[in-house]
């Protein structure tokens, strides 16, 4: 089965994973100080979403899964996109 | 034994023997009866709470309870219902019996995980039962725990709290085994499309509970934050939002509709061909409606709050996609019919109840319609209307679901058959108790009459007196069922591997299945729904 098939990756690319997981984690904290006011938590949610993105793709090996399966994961990201966009949109207009 | 003619052939109830066998075993056979057991119990328990509150209402005036204590009667109603009884329900019971079976597996991905995520529940049901009787006030905040009143009353808020935060976990963990099993191991030859409707329902049923379920588990947790070290998310006294409360609370609880109906829809998908012998009509649409039924209705959280406060833009658009989630609900029952359509229809108690549930099912969506819109909504909002609504939706749906589900697996779980006459006697008097139960209710409702209220103007003593008949008699139907059931557990005939002509896998192995269920690994060579296969002969 193609999920069986070894994807071995290297030190260099998992440490370059990790600096970049800090790096973002470095600037999601120095936004609060930044005073954007309402677009603090669009920035934050942002940051979070490309963490959670490199996480899944390089730690957890979506990038070696078949297409099926890493269109569904898409497809969960969108659900939530979605859902919080429609939150939002009661919090904008009220 | 030497007499062959006696001997009882080796099953998965009799390979091994004991209490302990049971509660150690990762079957997902036994793990499923054990969640039918434990289901039966609780809902008992409810159902005795419910009769108790309509005996409140057979009178204006208090009669024989408080209303304090009314109040904790349909809370604690409420959380064992939703949280213990119908979430976990067709799912936990029917999946774990049979999901594996149907797909050609010998159990599900994780057996291990699956027995722990039934000690997880009942830890949960335990917890629950438990803030009844643990020092303080009874929970009487209503199942939806709704700030801020949750957040400050001095009842057992916070055991409740955590008993619904366990039983989430269950429900986390039985869907992510069931998503992987279907995943990984189908038998051969079985694709996506070869595969039956039960098990693509708990597929699509699946993704809810490990998609929503968090989202409770989280909001519950931020309401026990907020009673207890006073931060802030809910109250606006400490900077929170009582709104974004009821937001999160229902981005889980209406796609948790979705998780107590969709199995239930996939039962009735498995009987209405077996008992008209002739293919589902629109496998494909039914196929997807699920899909899409699971997908649209993790966006219509907001009906549920039109009036508390929502802006006007976010109300419409929640009104909208309410009313397109009646479309993947409505073709579904366009196909159920279509396929009793020029069938060999064989009205057996199963195919009684699947019928029934159509029948209900179909009251509770109309009504759904009024409440999704949002002028007459405002006009019936929390009453009685709501109430006789959610109940044809969930126990006129799911209720009368999982009563087709066991007429129609008993004879393959246990290997006897159960009386047709005691169970069409009883589907009489259940059908005819829930509607006299719940149709004043409407009436009601329309007229003015709020829900969770013990006490009521006397204009509204004819219906009541007439709804808390149609309890007596429901509770009758439930007691002559069951009682049916249980007693041809042991005394009934012997069932035949396919009573029913049926041709999903689970009917071509011995009833009751052995402990692996297949002796060889089932090769699929054709589509699920198959009645002139040689394989089915």
């Amino acid at each position: 089965m193609k999920n069986h098939d070894d994807h071995i990756t290297s030190y260099s690319l998992n440490w370059t994973v990790l600096i970049v997981l800090l790096i973002l984690t470095t600037i999601s904290i120095l936004a609060i100080k930044m005073h954007l006011g309402a677009y603090t938590v669009a920035l934050a949610l942002i940051l979070a979403s490309v963490k959670v993105t490199i996480v899944l793709t390089y730690f957890m090996h979506l990038k070696f899964e078949n297409l099926l399966l890493r269109l569904m994961v898409g497809g969960v990201f969108l659900l939530f996109a979605i859902v919080i966009v429609i939150t939002f949109i009661d919090y904008y207009f009220r | 034994m030497n007499d062959s003619s006696t001997a009882v052939p080796l099953n998965f109830l009799n390979h091994k023997t004991g209490l302990w066998s049971w509660l150690s075993s990762t079957d997902h056979k036994r793990i499923g009866l054990l969640y039918l057991y434990s289901i039966t119990v609780f809902f008992c328990v409810a159902a005795v709470l419910g009769l108790l509150m309509k005996i409140e209402k057979f009178a204006p005036g208090q009669t024989i309870m408080t209303a304090q204590t009314y109040n904790g009667m349909f809370t604690i109603h409420g959380i064992i219902m939703i949280f213990i009884v119908v979430i976990p329900g067709l799912a936990a019971v029917f999946g774990n019996i049979l999901l594996p079976i149907m797909i050609g597996a010998k159990d599900v991905a994780f057996p291990k995980l699956n027995l722990f995520s039934w000690y997880v529940y009942i830890t949960g049901a335990f917890l629950g039962l438990y803030s009844q009787f643990a020092h303080g006030h009874v929970p009487d905040t209503g199942w939806t725990f709704y700030v801020p009143y949750s957040a400050e009353a001095t009842s057992n808020v916070v055991i409740a709290l955590t008993a619904a935060f366990v039983l989430g976990f269950a429900s986390i963990l039985t869907g992510l085994n069931f998503i992987v099993t279907i995943h990984r191991m189908r038998a051969p030859g079985m694709t996506w499309f070869r595969m039956p409707l039960f098990p693509w329902s708990l597929y699509a049923t699946a993704w809810i509970q490990i998609l929503a379920t968090p989202i409770i588990g989280i909001t519950l947790l931020m309401v026990i934050a907020e009673r207890t070290f006073q931060i802030g998310f809910f109250d606006p006294k400490l900077g929170g939002d009582p709104v974004l409360y009821q937001h999160l609370f229902w981005i889980y609880s209406h796609p948790a509709v979705y998780v107590m109906i969709l199995p239930a829809m996939g039962v009735v998908s498995e009987i209405f061909p077996t008992f008209s012998q002739k293919p589902i009509f629109g496998y494909g649409a039914i196929v997807f409606s699920s899909l899409a039924i699971a997908f649209v209705g993790y966006l219509v959280w907001g009906h549920h709050m039109y009036t508390s406060g929502m802006s006007y833009q976010a109300r419409w658009a929640f009104s909208l996609l309410t009313f397109l989630v009646a479309v993947p609900s409505a073709i579904k029952v366009f196909n159920w019919l279509s396929t009793m359509y020029g069938g060999s229809v064989d009205l057996k108690p199963p195919l009684l109840y699947a019928i029934s549930f159509i029948f209900l099912f179909s009251i509770g969506g109309f009504t759904g319609l009024t409440l999704g819109s949002l002028a007459t909504d405002i006009q019936v909002h929390n009453t009685e209307f709501i109430v006789a609504h959610f109940h044809y939706i969930i126990f006129g749906g799911m209720g009368f679901g999982f009563f087709a589900a066991i007429h129609y697996w008993y004879p393959k779980i246990y290997g006897r058959m159960y009386s047709n006459r005691w169970a069409y006697i009883a589907w009489g008097i259940l059908f005819t108790g829930f509607n006299i139960l719940y149709f004043p209710m409407f009436i009601m409702g329309i007229q003015g009459m709020p829900r969770r209220y013990f006490d009521y103007d006397p204009k509204f003593t004819l219906g009541q007196e007439i709804s808390s008949i149609g309890a007596f008699i429901l509770i009758i139907g439930l007691i002559a069922m069951i009682s049916n059931l249980v007693y041809h557990r042991r005394k009934g005939a012997i069932a035949p591997a396919n009573p029913w002509h049926g041709v999903t896998l689970e009917w071509q192995i011995p009833s009751p299945p052995p402990h692996e269920n297949f002796d060889e690994v089932p090769v699929i060579t054709h589509d699920p729904y198959v009645f002139d296969h040689p394989y089915t002969k």
